[in-house]
């Protein structure tokens, strides 16, 4: 879309941020609340010469991706709660063969089918440690319209970047909520794409453990495997190369950490100064939460919020510091209380309370409220 | 473990040189595996003289499994080594970004028709021009031989005493998916097997090429079954090299011609399997249609 304002839902702004990071493949299979991102992506992607195909399931969606992404293409797919579980063991096959792509969990209530239409952020686990092995994964949590945009560039940024998968964990709220958003003009946002092997690259053969990546049909002889191997792709179950491998995974994900917190894409922090008392929340959960803060501010509370912006790497440094004179800290979420396991880590000086929310609701910033008068 | 090695002839080292990775097998001895990749290399070879097919541009995909192994790591090309099962889904993905590629897909018969049976049968629906070469050897050969969807009836795998259930029709599977060419092989068949694929390659829609092949490391025991009683001479004739008994059984009789190929029939036990070219039809192919979007 070109530059300017529109009045949309977050899905639309979701498939528009892929476009403008360059996405040219999607492939994906229907489920509520992604189709607004699916068919935004099936009516746009053939107008700008790119693909969308409707797979027969979600594990085929994930694998296609894989493959577009290897033949060259910025590539992406979008799911909900069901989804995402299918997705996970070829999830793990990019992690492990480093391949940039995109994933966007718009979380619905479950467990299974559960509350089919009705969101959720049950899914933050799943992104962390939802495909079997060791994983660094990089995930992001937009609570606006305009995040739905913003964050998904970012979301193809880093994964071309660190050459890595990048999930956005959005939810069903902020995919069908309508808001303003502001789409930029070409340029604006800088957009990251692949590095390829240079011709005079000093180790053409090797194609992992790094950031350049080569595609298929340059006659590179490419050896792509999920099974253990060498730089060179070569398949070697011995210790040394497979402790590399994931070594690399977690130092990449560490720079990553790095890079977003200079780029402040970790955390947003509002009226610390002062505070003894914080919610922490993101996505969905975070605008009651931030409203409650606002309202407490007005009884004469002193408290803070700080919203994560990403959930992987969860910021540890940062929160450590922010939070480490707080007396009391409530962490806001849609679930039984996810997040708040990794916030109890960095804050374990100040009393840490949960405020949990299931049903398919997000919270009413009353109940927040109360919480925190206690 | 000593094995006697033949040297190579002038020919197989041409091969081997402009084809193969200098990597050791990791087949069992007398494993129809080897021989597939030595059909698919000779396919290639004759386009590549041709001039009808740029090696650069092949890619060829595999799931999980030892058939999963023909292409990768041996295959000097570019490969990807996928999930069990999933090999058509990846291979979907990277055909549709770039048609220019040239997409083989080689897969096992767990691997294509258990675990991933949908995939198969959606990217032969579709007519998604991807090369499926499908290697039935009757058995879960990586895991240990465990019945398959395509074991015979009533034979002895390492799961079952006798297998309960009845086996695939493969070949007729991906005919009725709406595959726009399928032939049906075994690696007794080598010259068939090669021309086959050659005219795979060229083919502009889906391909699938069901290979029935050895595995004497575990099919060998039902192969054996398929022989009422073995006589003395022939049970030492067996145990002396399974792989060659087996192809043997794999020889079938002629029967005729289709599409320019001839037609063989095989009995395994109570199965009766036809071999040949069943389909060769050109229709609009999914690459086509996608790209046909853009106006
Ligand atoms: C999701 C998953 N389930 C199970 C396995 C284990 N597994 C590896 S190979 C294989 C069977 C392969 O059989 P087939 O496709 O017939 O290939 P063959 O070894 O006979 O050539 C299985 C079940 C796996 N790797 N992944
Ligand atoms: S187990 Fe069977 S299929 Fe696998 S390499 Fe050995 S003989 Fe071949
Ligand atoms: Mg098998």
């Amino acid at each position: 879309m070109k530059q300017g304002l529109y009045f949309v839902d977050g899905g639309i702004a979701c498939a528009e941020g892929a476009l403008y990071a360059g996405c040219r493949f999607f492939a994906g299979y229907p489920i509520t609340p992604a189709t607004s991102i699916v068919k935004r992506m099936a009516e746009r992607l053939p107008q700008l010469r790119g693909y969308y195909v409707q797979m027969e399931d979600e594990i085929a969606s994930m694998a296609a991706i894989i493959g577009a992404s290897w033949a060259g293409g910025k590539a992406m797919t979008a799911t909900s709660g069901p989804g995402f579980s299918l997705m996970q063991e070829n999830l793990g096959y990019a992690y492990l063969t480093e391949t940039p792509l995109v994933v966007v969990d718009t979380q619905r209530s479950g467990p299974s089918t559960g509350q089919a239409t009705m969101p959720a952020q049950q899914d933050v686990m799943q992104a962390r440690y939802g495909t079997h092995g060791d994983i660094a994964p990089i995930a992001f949590a937009p609570w606006s319209v305009q995040e739905m945009f913003d964050f998904t560039v970012y979301a193809f940024n880093y994964s071309e970047r660190f050459r890595t998968p990048v999930l956005l964990m959005a939810d069903g709220a902020i995919s069908y909520m309508r808001e303003p958003l502001n789409i930029p003009k070409k340029g604006e946002l800088p957009i990251v794409n692949r590095r390829s092997l240079s011709k005079d690259d000093p180790n053409p053969d090797e194609i992992f453990l790094r950031y350049e990546m080569p595609k298929f049909g340059d006659g590179h002889d490419l050896l792509v495997t999920g099974s253990a191997h060498r730089p060179t792709g070569v398949r070697d179950y011995s210790p040394r190369y497979h402790r590399a491998t994931i070594h690399w995974l977690f130092e990449k994900q560490k720079e990553a950490g790095k890079a977003l917190q200079q780029e402040g894409l970790d955390l947003e922090v509002h009226n610390l100064d002062n505070a003894d008392t914080v919610i922490i929340s993101f996505g969905a959960a975070a605008r009651p939460a931030y409203k409650a803060v606002l309202a407490a501010q007005k009884e004469g509370e002193s408290i803070g919020f700080i919203r994560l912006k990403t959930l992987w790497p969860f910021p540890e440094n940062q929160l450590t510091k922010l939070v480490k004179d707080m007396k009391r800290i409530f962490v806001v979420e849609m679930n039984m209380g996810m997040m708040i396991r990794e916030i109890e880590r960095v804050g374990c000086q100040a009393q840490v309370t949960g405020i949990p929310k299931v049903g398919g609701e997000i919270h009413h910033s009353n109940e927040i409220l109360q919480k925190i008068r206690g | 473990m000593s094995q006697q090695t033949t040297p190579l002839g002038k020919q197989q080292q041409y091969y081997r040189k402009k084809y193969l990775r200098n990597l050791p097998t990791a087949f069992c001895t007398g494993c129809g595996n080897g021989s597939i990749l030595g059909c698919f290399v000779r396919a290639v070879d004759a386009l590549v003289v041709g001039k009808q097919l740029q090696q650069r541009d092949l890619l060829c995909v595999s799931g999980i499994g030892c058939s999963a192994w023909i292409p990768s790591p041996y295959f000097k090309g570019d490969t990807l080594h996928t999930t069990h099962g999933r090999a058509i889904a990846f291979a979907t993905g990277a055909k549709i970004m770039n048609p220019k590629l040239e997409v083989v897909v080689f897969t096992g018969d767990g691997d294509g028709a258990a675990i991933g049976g949908n995939h198969l049968i959606h990217a032969a629906r579709r007519n998604i021009p991807l090369k499926v070469i499908l290697v039935n050897n009757q058995v879960y050969g990586m895991t240990g031989g465990q019945s398959a969807p395509t074991t015979p009836f009533g034979v002895h795998s390492s799961t079952y005493q006798s297998n309960p259930e009845p086996p695939f029709d493969l070949s007729r599977l991906a005919l009725g998916a709406g595959a726009s060419y399928v032939a049906r092989w075994t690696t007794y068949h080598i010259d068939d097997i090669i021309t086959s694929m050659q005219e795979a390659l060229l083919h502009p829609g889906f391909v699938f090429i069901e290979i029935i092949s050895q595995c004497p490391t575990y099919a060998a025991r039902f192969f054996n079954e398929y022989r009422d009683s073995l006589s003395p001479k022939e049970r030492k004739q067996f145990h002396r090299n399974p792989g060659a008994w087996m192809l043997k059984a794999l020889k079938g009789k002629r029967t005729g011609k289709n599409l320019g190929h001839p037609r063989y029939e095989l009995t395994l036990k109570d199965q009766t399997i036809e071999l040949g070219v069943f389909i060769r039809e050109e229709r609009s192919t999914l690459t086509e249609t996608l790209q046909s979007l853009w106006k």
